[in-house]
């Protein structure tokens, strides 16, 4: 190969390396928000690994928040607005939702926890946001929630929000925004 | 020494066919050179519709639709069509002969890279005439703006920015061979003029950033069409990463557009001051450390998305750092000038008030960096402001700057003098009240990127929106002024300029059609 040849092919590489990276910041931005809870993102279902100690000296308020996406005609609320909780106990809640409209719509909630630092010690065994709802006109759920608030909370965090949005994943809902 | 060259024989072919087919570096910077500056009329056009309809308040023009439509295109034209084809253009026009090369490297490809841009920008253009109208979500294509809220003809934008990404890849990648291999032999890298120097880094940006971009786009093309949600949160994926991966392209974008500028002033001030460059070396490392940071201060463009205070300070002082190696650069042209035999053509006109106000434009992007006073600027005039100071009177004027300095050399005319001040003082005063006036404005709260504004910002709009049409305006002697010199005036000499360094100053004006097929010998000079 000739000289030009050789960088040619370095720079080439390199581009389409960048390329490549530009995909691989995806995941890499997974695993920084899972990590440090950048974005109030949480992690996905919890297994609790061994009985966790019950701090029965702390008490953490947890509030809940539902907003609807853009284009989301859903029913949408907590049952319980806030909770007063041990960290290490298991709490259960419900969230309930209807469909008004006359069609059926697939939802989807996204969940989001504020102050982020505390996004990771917030563990769900359970949620509806592991998957998706159908519904048909009329029809209403009451989805259940069941968490564990880590008994290694940081200590100046006394009040956490877990704040729900509702997205309409139907593929109507894209036309219209179109 | 080669006396015998068959290509001393003959000249360009004739005829049309010439520019279509060329492979010849002149003729292609040539063609960018003239592309750009078409690019830069039409972007400018639209700029005069945004400021027609600002120029009071109420909407008396143009509807909002089409606004916004006015201020997407005018920023993807300027920026992707007018500055960087421009400095692409000085490249190709001046890197082999400042370097001692017969061409660049890969002459087919250099046609092929430039023949690109033609279609890229009339596929983007031709969105326009599609129904729901040309891509209307700002030159930064927010998702999901772009992705779920974006017209149709998003998907013409995204083959666009794919063209575009294709022809600046190569333009690279040719400039990075020609630097690296081509040189004269004993030119050695610290031999090399700094507008060499500048587009060597340039160029690496280019290739580090533009594959990223082409990858943002993609992902929006899958969204759009493929059902996949890398920015949908309904879907798992999440609207911010789009602002990442874009700025992650965008902040050394910015960086693409400038260091070229600060290459064609480190050449112009040392020869209208009659000083060899102060502090080469510095302006060198400067330069590349300007280029290091730029990697890695992207989230300063999205301090109000709501980042850990943490993520916020590093951002904020990684950017502030930037100030010191820039600083470096102001410094060493004003000790450039310092104790010179100072003239003022035109050229050197241009390149001192790029120093000033491009040094305006960074103390404003000083400001913005602050993260709890960004929260106040964020999207606000003020930001329009300050880009426009380091975009206009900044890249803008030193492409005007080299255009002036050079076209002596490749037309073997000099440029009317008197015309050419005339048209650096009205583009002086035009671009200072356009912009000077937005500051204020900004300040005052008025939003980007809206058709109508509340009463109190009227004064200043319509005293924007004349410096802007004097500005506009005053492009078309600039374009006078080129023909002019093209077809005919006072005959320039070699030397061209009494205290200019470099290679190309060696050869006769204009510049013959093929020059340096027996490399040049003395080197001593090569840089300002």
């Amino acid at each position: 190969m000739t000289d030009n040849a050789k960088t040619v092919a370095r720079l080439l590489s390199t581009a389409v390396f960048m390329f490549a990276f530009g995909f691989l910041l995806v995941p890499l931005y997974d695993v920084l928000c899972a990590v440090t809870g950048f974005n109030g993102k949480t992690a996905g279902q919890y297994v609790p690994e061994k009985t966790t100690e019950i701090d029965k000296d702390r008490w953490v308020t947890v509030q809940f928040i539902t907003n609807n996406n853009a284009g989301m005609p859903f029913e949408f609320r907590p049952k319980q607005r806030s909770m007063r909780v041990h960290p290490g106990e298991i709490n259960t809640t419900e969230f309930y939702i209807r469909n008004p409209v006359a069609r059926t719509i697939t939802a989807q909630a996204v969940p989001s926890v504020s102050p982020f630092h505390a996004a990771a010690y917030l563990h769900k065994t359970e949620c509806f946001c592991f998957e998706q709802q159908q519904l048909v006109e009329g029809e209403a759920l009451d989805m259940p929630l069941r968490f564990i608030v880590d008994s290694e909370l940081p200590a100046d965090v006394t009040t956490l929000t877990l704040s729900y949005t509702l997205f309409n994943i139907s593929q109507e809902a894209l036309a219209v925004a179109r | 020494m080669i006396t015998e060259n068959p290509h001393d024989s003959h000249g360009p072919d004739k005829g049309l066919m010439r520019w279509v087919f060329t492979t010849n570096h002149k003729d292609i910077g040539t063609l960018y050179l003239w592309f750009s500056f078409l690019m830069f009329l039409t972007g400018g056009v639209m700029a005069l519709i945004i400021r027609s309809e600002l120029f009071q308040p109420g909407l008396q023009l143009v509807q909002p639709e089409f606004f916004i439509q006015m201020t997407t295109m005018h920023g993807l034209i300027m920026v992707f069509g007018a500055v960087m084809p421009a400095f692409v253009g000085l490249a190709n026009c001046l890197i082999p002969m400042m370097v001692g090369a017969p061409d660049m490297a890969m002459p087919r490809m250099n046609n092929f890279s430039f023949w690109i841009l033609p279609f890229a920008f009339g596929l983007l253009l031709s969105s326009l005439f599609m129904e729901g109208g040309a891509p209307n979500f700002g030159w930064t294509f927010y998702a999901p703006l772009s992705t779920d809220f974006g017209p149709p003809s998003t998907t013409f934008f995204i083959f666009a920015v794919h063209m575009m990404g294709i022809s600046s890849i190569m333009g690279s990648i040719n400039i990075i061979v020609t630097i690296l291999n081509l040189r004269a032999p004993g030119m050695t890298l610290m031999k090399m003029p700094l507008f060499v120097w500048t587009w060597l880094i340039t160029a690496y940006l280019l290739i580090a950033v533009m594959p990223v971009l082409a990858g943002v786009v993609t992902m929006m093309l899958m969204d759009i069409h493929f059902n996949t949600a890398f920015f949908s949160a309904g879907g798992g994926g999440d609207p911010v990463l789009f602002q990442h991966i874009f700025w992650f392209f965008g902040h050394p974008e910015v960086y693409i557009m400038i260091l070229p500028a600060f290459g064609i002033v480190s050449a112009i001030i040392p020869t209208f001051a009659r000083k060899r460059l102060f502090g080469y070396e510095s302006m060198v490392y400067a330069t590349a450390s300007i280029a290091f940071l730029s990697f890695i201060v992207w989230a300063h463009h999205m301090f109000t998305v709501g980042i850990p205070i943490a993520g916020e300070l590093y951002f904020m002082y990684a950017t502030m750092l930037i100030a010191v190696p820039t600083g470096v650069k102001v410094f060493n042209w004003v000790a450039t000038m310092w104790q010179g035999s100072m003239t003022f053509e035109t050229p050197m006109l241009f390149a001192i008030a790029f120093v000033v106000l491009f040094s305006i434009g960074g103390f404003s992007g000083l400001m913005l960096s602050i993260v709890p006073a960004d929260f106040q600027y964020h999207d606000t005039y003020f930001v329009v402001a300050h880009f426009h100071y380091v975009l206009v009177p900044g890249s803008v004027f030193s492409v005007m700057a080299a255009v002036y300095y050079w076209l002596p050399k490749w037309t073997g005319n000099m440029y009317d003098e008197a015309l050419g001040k005339t048209h650096f003082w009205l583009s002086f005063i035009g671009i200072n009240i356009t912009f000077f006036p937005q500051h204020f404005v900004g300040l005052a709260g008025m939003p980007r990127r809206i058709p109508d504004y509340p009463l109190q910002f009227a004064d200043f709009n319509m005293v924007s929106s004349c410096g802007a049409f004097l500005f506009g305006f005053s492009q078309l002697l600039f374009l006078f002024i080129i023909i002019k010199t093209i077809r005919g005036g006072e005959k320039a000499t070699e030397q061209v300029w009494e205290g200019a360094h470099g290679l190309e100053w060696t050869i006769p004006s204009p510049a013959p059609y093929h020059t340096f097929t027996t490399p040049p010998s003395d080197l001593n000079e090569a840089h300002g």
